[in-house]
């Protein structure tokens, strides 16, 4: 078994190497290397041409039309893109756009800057589970409301929250709805043909493809309108200029090709490591699941540990490569601004690893990892006041604790 | 984040973990940190007639540097006077671990529970602190 094992893969995934071996081809002179755009040569029609075969393969596996797919570099720029050109597009209906928590800094950041600019963000609160439920929404719409941005699946606690429903309400009030599905996409069904879903983000490096592409779907009917966020050459209908990279573009497609073919049985696969994770820790004392165990994304598992520090946790376990809290936030010592939403108690949040399984994942490596999380556990927890106060019958949040 | 060698060893190999029996006359508690910032840490000295450090333990919730200090803090303070110990300086204990600046506080936590310790045997034999000495 190769070490350290890899349980990081809603952080990012390895490219699957029908993947890499597909974009490998669009390289060289020997390759496909031309500017899509060129219109005049060989050389650019077969680069447009292989863009073109992408483009429907990532709207095959949402049930789109490929003319509503704009490429981005990443689900970043997408929810960039989609709430900023849609709420500079339609300022004159209203400024008051609704959003959660718990979304992803893409997303929270790019509204604090709205905000900046004038307009009012509702933050809304999911419920314990992680949820955030359509009748929040509902409640939170007003007159003047003119977007809704909420992701379809957390990417730290992989909860999938019911788009199709809030799609619904957003609809019979025209309020535009944008979500962000780069954990999602690949993982579990998404029908655009049925969902009310206006702009939708995605990113090829959660589902096995190259990092630096993603893209934007933009509903044709009823038509979503956006203002342009990178201003140049007029690519992808004007949206989003620059130069198409065709390696990364056929990358993503191929990546997404595989999942719609392999998306089944490897979501049951995932599930069922889950399981076999799960079996052989949930035994221990106080170790705890955070968000709804039910309505979750296959290969995320995101569990407290009491009384044991998260940082220390990750140091003891060596061999394996997770992560305390997203990624994009673990270089910071606040525990995750995610868990507090959802009302777990700071010292739990703190306490916290997120696991996430994919394709390459084995049994094996769920076993060993199971065997090490509970050594480690046990470890720590003998180094722990708090365990031995809670093992004395003590209540710690009876304790005045001395913050500093 | 890289850890220095000599925080991966405490860490690895943590010196004097355990408890002391809190409530005997010759042992003195300091308990500091909280849990909702992450950590704490339970420093305990046994002290002679002498005012002498005969023995010290720990039990740290807290990151890999936290739980390094307070074990190198372990090592320092026996057969230290209570004066002796009470001088020793969070700077001392960072420069020895390496302490990247994140992590400086938890070499401060370290410096108050041997303070608080202190401060606590000294309660206990009726010693003025030196708060109240001015």
């Amino acid at each position: 078994m190769k070490l350290p094992i890899y349980l990081d893969y809603s952080a990012t995934c390895p490219v699957d190497p029908r993947v890499a071996s597909k974009m490998a081809e669009q390289l060289t002179m020997e390759g496909n290397f031309g500017n899509p755009a060129s219109r005049s040569h060989l050389f650019g029609w077969k680069a447009e041409e292989a863009v073109e075969d992408a483009r429907r393969q990532v709207a095959e596996l949402i049930n789109a039309d490929p003319r509503e797919i704009v490429w981005t570099s990443g689900a970043t720029e997408s929810d960039n893109l989609a709430i900023k050109g849609a709420a500079h597009f339609y300022q004159g209906r209203g400024k008051h756009i609704i959003t959660s928590k718990i979304e992803h800094k893409a997303v929270l950041d790019t509204c604090r800057q709205l905000e900046r600019e004038g307009f009012e963000v509702t933050y809304l609160n999911p419920k314990e589970d992680g949820i955030v439920y359509p009748e929040q929404v509902a409640e939170a719409m007003r007159e003047d409301t003119i977007l809704v941005s909420l992701m379809h699946v957390n990417n730290e606690i992989g909860v999938i929250n019911d788009i199709a429903a809030i799609g619904e309400l957003c609809r019979e009030r025209k309020v535009i709805f944008h979500v962000d599905a780069a954990q999602s996409a690949g993982k579990i069904d998404i029908d655009l043909a049925e969902m009310k879903v206006d702009l939708m983000s995605f990113s090829a490096h959660k589902i096995y493809g190259p990092k630096g592409i993603g893209a934007l779907y933009v509903r044709r009917k009823p038509r979503v309108r956006l203002e342009a966020q990178m201003h140049g050459g007029g690519h992808e209908r004007g949206m989003r200029s620059g130069t198409l990279p065709t390696h990364q573009i056929v990358g993503m497609g191929e990546a997404f090709r595989i999942a719609k073919e392999e998306m089944a049985d490897e979501a049951k696969r995932l599930v069922a490591l889950r399981e076999r994770f799960w079996s052989q820790i949930s035994d221990m004392e106080e170790v705890h699941i955070n968000g709804s165990a039910e309505q979750r994304v296959p290969g995320n598992l995101n569990v407290s540990f009491a009384f044991v520090e998260g940082e220390s946790l990750i140091m003891s376990l060596k061999d394996l490569a997770i992560s305390s809290g997203s990624a994009c936030t673990s270089a910071s010592l606040e525990p995750s601004y995610v868990l507090r939403a959802l009302g777990v108690n700071d010292e739990l949040a703190h306490s916290s690893l997120r696991f996430s399984f994919g394709r390459f994942t084995t049994e094996q490596d769920v076993d060993t990892a199971a065997k090490e999380v509970r050594q480690a556990v046990e470890k720590l927890r003998e180094l722990s006041p708090l365990w031995d106060m809670y093992k004395d019958g003590v209540d710690l949040s009876t304790i005045e604790w001395a913050a500093h | 984040m890289a850890y220095s060698d000599k925080v991966i060893d405490h860490y690895e190999h943590p010196r004097n973990v355990g408890r002391l029996d809190d409530k005997a006359e010759n042992v003195g508690t300091g308990m500091v940190g909280a849990p909702a910032c992450g950590d704490v840490m339970r420093l305990q000295i046994q002290v002679n007639d002498s005012g002498i450090i005969e023995d010290a333990k720990f039990k740290t919730y807290g990151c890999g540097s936290a739980i390094a200090s307070s074990s190198l803090l372990t090592e320092w303070v026996k057969g230290k006077s209570l004066d002796e110990a009470a001088q020793i300086k969070n700077t001392e204990i960072a420069e020895e671990l390496a302490l990247p600046p994140v992590k400086i506080h938890c070499s401060v936590l370290a410096e108050d529970a041997i303070k608080a310790a202190v401060k606590n045997i000294r309660e206990k034999r009726g010693e003025k602190t030196e708060e109240a000495a001015g």
